[in-house]
This record gives structure tokens, C-alpha cells and sequence, in this order.
């Protein structure tokens, strides 16, 4: 079965695009040839029923499942034209330009202005005191999280609150610049206020970075995102406008599953 | 003998009661309509069986006590006992000579005056053997027909034996902490006499130590009691010559197998240093006493150094650090394993290398579990006694030099207590102190780990 990409999207420029992509957990396929091109100013979305490969397939597009042994990833993903996976390729590079935000909030047990100042201090990105500082109210800014957290930056970042722990992460991520932010079911630990909160985040992060975002809940990925991808059973069933896909969707299982059908 | 014989009484006796009342139970189960009791018929036997047991095993447990008594009292009463001459050590051998013909154990007497009382203890033996057993006897029949007697169809008799058995659990975990307050009261006895001859600040503030076994035990010299070498020793070789081996290497050995050793690497490598932890110490004894010391010496001589010891605080302090890895690395291991995957993710996501999320976020999360792996450690290491007694001397120097000979708490401890001494100078009683001091430090350094690591549960649970 080929995936059904949606024929007008011709108006992006693909910041990342992959080709062909599997996955393999030892002998097992959890990913099966996936072609996908992500736009550079938009947030495009993942859905699909739980298991169905959105997650995995996120993680490999700053190669976080180098840490699990028995993956083994084929075909091709490119950022800005450059295989992410050739040989000779800096990971530790590659994870600074495309950045990731966690299902569980994950804060360090350190204080906040640590928890900001990590990515920076490991990169080398600041220069002295003043700069850091700088960087780190920046970040926390942008992540909406400064006016609550300005006057206790010596607090541990693990004393926050769920939704400001998940935040304090985005935080985190934006600190080193990066180009592209991948979120796997940020919002999936936190109460509707909070999750209200980090999808008002995403809007205003939208056209700074590339974001991907993937969700369980069909109603966040049409609030939030721009682009829309179906997942199930490990294929990439369907690609479009996320206005097409929820309405007018090409496919018979992306129309049971967003008309909540199964899954 | 007699003893062996009333155990194996009161076990039997329980198997009768045990067998009789399962029967009984077994006869109730026909007789109800329903075929149902309120507990099974082997609960109502453990219960028979217990109430016959646990009294008899009181009993014997006093009886052994009290008996040997009662047997010389009777045997002091027969007409010989005039004779008997009254320094104690004297009346005391000719008594057990008498005993031991008396029991089998021995063929003949030296002193002929214990042969007027080997037919007494005979008698007396075998009289308060007899009323040994029949007591046993009287004490299971009445426990277990009081427990017989109580069974019926609807008899609560799980509840109780599991009441009973919670009881015996209970008094199995109080056994330790029983037998640590009866160390720690002796303990303090011994250490009061001792402070009654030696003045406390001389012993823990002076710095020279040189007990004399044989002088006058009535006008100790304090000055000779300064315990400070002694302190200085321990902590020189136990916490920080051990420590500066042990700590570094226990943990570089936790990140390696944490972090970067392969599953299958890492499941031989941790069962092996494991294992380690298990190696008698007295056999690292020998290896510090003969190997590491005299290689320390003959560096120090390679050195320049003019006359160095052979019993170096180097050569202990090093072996006792290598027995000490398995410690702090195993400590390590659990806290940086049990650090959640999902700070290692954030870490990595944030493109630090494997390294940069070791050195910033793994050990500093689990750095209250590494520290109290290291206070555990520490108090073992000045709690060790075999390495040192071997391989550090018995010399007390206050020296920060480790070529020089020192000696520890614990050897000291040894030293006095296997000495000529008689049991009530103060050279003896002094090993009491030094137990003491030991005992409180590795006392306090063990609650702070405690404390520490339970912390440091709470972070992630």
C-alpha cells in the first residue's frame, strides 16, 4: 500500500525529508518506508492509534534511537540536504540542530537557570556570566515560563509544576538554537490547563522552528499543526494540509480513525 | 547429652500432638452437615503442635540454665564438700575433674580428692536429668491438652497459629537488635571501669599511647593512654589511604559498567567483583603482609628513603581499599542505574555526548546514593581488623608520612586483649574503650548513610 500525500503541499521547502525509512527492533519492523518531507515554518503533526510507529519514528529524526541496541534504521533522512545517518555524521551536532521534548516532563535535578544553561555550557554557545544569563532568560521567555520562574531560578527545576516542568524542557530545547523541535506527546502527562498552555507555546514557536509534534489526541494535532500524518501499522498512510486530512481525508482508515472508528 | 535428649522430647511430643489433633480435626470435618470448618485440620495440628512445642523450648532454655547450679549444690552437700579447700580456682578444678569422670568425658581424676565427688555428681546428674524429663513431659501434656481441649468445628485455629507465627518472626528480627543493645550495654560497662582509672580527656585528646600490661593496675599512667594515634592511624589508613584507591576506582568501575559495558560484559564483570566482596579478609591480609608490603619498602628504598618500615599504612590502607571496591561500586552501580532512563534521554537530546551526561546529570543525580556507599564503605574499612593486623604494625606514630609503620583501633584492640594483662588493667580495659569509640563512629557514619540514601529515594519515587 503507498502513502497518499496530499498533491498541495507544493508550497513548502522541506527542512527535513525522509526517504524510505525503516526501522527494525532486532528482527522486528516497526517502521515501514516512510517518505516524508517536513516544512521548515510550519508544525506538522503525527497521528495514529497507539504502536503504530509515530513515536519511533520521531526519535529517528535526531537519531535518538541510537541508544536502544537492537535499532537499526535504512533509507535516507536528510536535514537541509545533508543524510543525517552517512557515516562520519556528528550526532552530538546533528542533537543540537534538531532538538527534542519528552512525553513525562524530564527536568534535571538541578536548579532551573542549570536546567536552561546546560545545552549552552555544553555546546559552548555562551561566553561568560553576562551572556549566559542572557541566553537563559531568552529561552525561558519564549517558553512563556520567565514571569513565574524569574525570581527563583536557584529552585530545583523538579519542584515545578508538571506543566511548567514539560515548559522549563521546551526551554531547554530552544536554549541551544535549535532548528527543528520534535515533541513526542508533550501534553500526555498534564492537566487541560497546562496542556492548554504549551499548545499556545507551540503557535508561538511556529514559523521560528520547524516542529514536530505527536499527538494521541486528534483535536490538538487540529489546533496546533499545520501538516498532518497518519500513521498505522508502521506505515505512513496519509500526508496533508491538517485542514484536508480532518476533513476531507483521502483514505478510508484515516477517515475511521479520525471519525474515531478504532483506535 | 541430657539436653540433646529433651529437644528431641519436645519434638516428638509435638508430632504426637500434631498427628492427634489433625485427627480430631479430620473427625469434625465428617461429622459437620457441610463438610467445612472454620480452619483446616493441619492448622488445627500446627496449632496442638506449637502449644506443646514453644512452651517445652522455654522450658529447656531455662532449665539448661538453671540445672549445672542445682547440680552442685546437691553434690556440695555431700559429706566430702568439708574438705574441699576454699580459694575458688582450686575448688573449681577438683569440681569439674569430678564432673567430667562423672559424665564419661574423662577416664580418671589427678586430684584424689575429686574422687569422693565423682559418685555425687553421678547422682545428681542423673536425678536432675530425670526431673528434666519429667518436667518436659508435665509442661507438653498440659500445653497440649489445653490446646486439644479448645478444638472445635469452629475454632478459630488459622488466626492463631498465624498470630503465633508472627510472634516467632518478630522475635527472630529482634534477636539482632536485642544482641546490639546487649554488645553496646557491655560495651559501655567495660568502657565506665575503664574511664573510672583513666581520665576521658587523657584517652581521647592525648597523643601518646604506650599501655603497660604490667605495671601497677591501682595508679595507671594516663599519659600513656592518648588514643589520638590510634584515631589518626584508622583514619589515615581506613578513610583516606583506602578511600583515595577505593572511591575512584569503585566508581569509574559503576559508570563503566552502567554506562558503556555491553549486557553481556556487564553480566559476568558485576557477579565477579561482587564475589570479591565475599574473599575472607584475612586472605587479603596475606597478600598485603606479603606482597604489597614489601614491594612498598623496596620502592621507598628505590626511593631514597633511609629506613622504611615493612609494615607501611601505605600497604594496608591500599589492600583495604581494593577490598573496599566492591562496596562502593556496587552502591554506585544501583544509584546511577536507578538515575530514569528519561534524564539520560534529556541529556543526550540536548546533544551532549555520553560522557557530558555522565559527568553532568547521572552522577550528580545519583550522588546521594555514590556518598552513602562511600560512608558504608568507610565505616567497614575502619571497622576492619584482619588486613591491619597483618599488615600495619602495632606501632602508634602520629605520622601524615604513609611509609611510616601505623597502627589502628582495631589492632590495638586485638593487642590488649591478647596480652598478658590480667582482665581488670587498664591496658585490657582500654580495648573496651577503643571498641567503644569504633563502635559509636561506624554507629553514626552507618545512620547518616541510612538517612542519606532514603533521601534520595523519595527524589524519584
Amino acid at each position: 500500500m503507498v502513502t497518499v500525500v496530499h498533491e498541495n503541499l507544493e508550497d513548502t521547502d522541506a527542512k527535513m525529508s525522509a526517504r524510505d525509512v525503516s526501522v527494525y527492533y532486532g528482527d522486528k519492523k516497526a517502521i515501514d518506508e516512510v517518505s516524508i518531507d517536513i516544512p521548515t515554518r510550519y508544525v506538522t503533526a503525527f497521528i495514529g492509534p497507539s504502536g503504530c510507529g509515530k513515536s519511533t519514528f520521531l526519535r529517528t529524526l535526531n537519531r535518538m534511537n541510537d541508544t536502544i541496541p537492537s535499532a537499526r534504521v535504512e533509507g535516507d533522512i536528510m536535514l537541509d540536504g545533508e543524510d543525517i545517518y552517512k557515516s562520519g555524521m556528528d550526532v552530538v551536532q546533528l542533537r543540537a540542530r534538531v532538538g527534542m521534548v519528552f512525553q513525562k516532563p524530564n527536568p534535571f535535578p538541578k536548579s532551573i537557570y542549570e536546567n536552561i544553561a546546560y545545552g549552552p555550557k555544553i555546546h559552548g554557545l555562551a561566553e561568560g556570566k553576562d551572556e549566559l544569563d542572557a541566553v537563559v532568560e531568552k529561552s525561558l521567555r519564549r517558553a512563556g515560563l520567565w514571569e513565574e520562574v524569574k525570581d527563583r531560578l536557584q529552585d530545583s527545576g523538579t519542584a515545578l509544576s508538571g506543566g511548567q516542568q514539560q515548559r522549563l524542557c521546551i526551554a531547554r530545547a530552544i536554549a541551544v538554537d535549535p532548528e527543528v523541535i520534535l515533541m513526542d506527546e508533550p501534553c500526555s502527562a498534564l492537566d487541560p490547563i497546562a496542556t492548554a498552555k504549551i499548545e499556545e507555546l507551540i503557535d508561538e514557536l511556529n514559523g521560528r522552528y520547524a516542529i514536530v509534534i505527536v499527538t494521541h489526541s486528534m483535536q490538538q494535532a487540529a489546533r496546533v499543526s499545520q501538516r498532518t500524518a497518519f500513521f498505522h501499522l508502521g506505515k505512513m498512510v496519509e500526508y496533508g494540509r491538517t485542514s484536508d486530512i480532518f476533513t476531507n481525508p483521502l483514505e478510508q482508515r484515516t477517515q475511521d480513525y479520525i471519525t474515531g472508528r478504532y483506535g | 547429652m541430657s539436653l540433646t535428649i529433651l529437644l528431641l522430647l519436645a519434638l516428638g511430643l509435638g508430632l504426637a500432638g500434631w498427628l492427634a489433633a489433625r485427627a480430631r480435626a479430620w473427625t469434625f470435618r465428617k461429622a459437620s452437615p457441610t463438610g467445612r470448618l472454620a480452619s483446616l485440620p493441619s492448622y488445627h495440628a500446627w496449632y496442638v503442635a506449637l502449644w506443646i512445642v514453644l512452651p517445652v523450648l522455654v522450658f529447656i532454655a531455662i532449665w539448661s540454665a538453671v540445672a549445672p547450679g542445682l547440680v552442685t549444690q546437691s553434690v556440695l552437700a555431700a559429706p566430702a564438700a568439708d574438705q574441699l579447700p576454699a580459694f575458688g580456682f582450686q575448688r573449681q578444678t577438683i569440681l569439674n575433674e569430678a564432673r567430667a569422670v562423672a559424665t564419661g568425658a574423662a577416664q580418671g581424676v589427678f586430684n584424689p580428692l575429686a574422687r569422693e565427688f565423682v559418685e555425687p555428681y553421678r547422682e545428681a546428674l542423673s536425678f536432675y536429668n530425670w526431673i528434666g524429663i519429667a518436667a518436659t513431659l508435665v509442661i507438653a501434656f498440659l500445653g497440649g491438652a489445653f490446646a486439644f481441649l479448645r478444638l472445635k468445628p469452629d475454632f478459630t485455629a488459622r488466626t492463631r497459629v498465624e498470630r503465633i507465627v508472627m510472634a516467632i518472626l518478630l522475635g527472630a528480627s529482634l534477636v539482632a537488635i536485642l544482641t546490639t543493645i546487649g554488645i553496646f550495654v557491655s560495651l559501655v560497662f567495660e568502657t565506665l571501669r575503664f574511664f573510672g582509672m583513666v581520665n576521658p580527656i587523657d584517652f581521647l585528646f592525648g597523643t601518646h599511647w604506650a599501655p603497660d600490661p604490667m605495671s601497677n593496675p591501682e595508679n595507671p599512667d594516663a599519659t600513656r593512654y592518648g588514643a589520638i594515634p590510634l584515631f589518626w592511624g584508622t583514619l589515615f589508613i581506613g578513610a583516606i589511604i583506602a578511600m583515595i584507591v577505593a572511591i575512584p576506582l569503585g566508581l569509574m568501575s559503576a559508570v563503566y559498567l552502567t554506562q558503556y559495558a555491553n549486557p553481556r560484559l556487564r553480566a559476568w564483570v558485576k557477579p565477579t567483583l561482587e564475589i570479591l566482596a565475599g574473599v575472607p579478609t584475612v586472605v587479603y591480609g596475606y597478600f598485603a603482609a606479603l606482597t604489597i608490603a614489601p614491594a612498598i619498602r623496596d620502592l621507598a628504598v628505590d626511593l631514597g628513603a633511609s629506613n622504611p618500615s615493612s609494615e607501611s599504612a601505605l600497604a594496608a590502607g591500599l589492600v583495604m581499599g581494593v577490598m573496599i571496591i566492591p562496596f562502593v561500586s556496587s552502591m554506585a552501580d544501583d544509584s546511577i542505574a536507578a538515575v530514569p532512563q528519561s534524564m539520560r534521554d534529556g541529556s543526550l537530546a540536548m546533544g551532549a555526548t555520553t560522557n557530558e551526561t555522565i559527568r553532568r546529570v547521572l552522577v550528580p543525580a545519583a550522588l546521594p546514593g555514590i556518598v552513602a556507599g562511600v560512608m558504608l564503605a568507610i565505616s567497614r574499612a575502619i571497622g576492619e581488623t584482619m588486613i591491619v593486623v597483618m599488615a600495619a604494625s602495632t606501632a602508634a606514630n602520629l605520622s601524615a608520612n604513609p611509609l611510616d609503620s601505623m597502627t589502628t583501633v582495631t589492632v590495638q584492640i586485638v593487642a590488649m586483649l591478647t596480652g598478658e594483662g590480667s582482665f581488670d588493667h587498664p591496658a585490657t580495659l582500654s580495648a573496651f574503650a577503643l571498641g567503644f569509640v569504633l563502635f559509636m563512629v561506624t554507629l553514626g557514619l552507618n545512620f547518616i548513610a541510612l538517612r542519606v540514601v532514603k533521601r534520595f529515594r523519595e527524589a524519584y519515587e
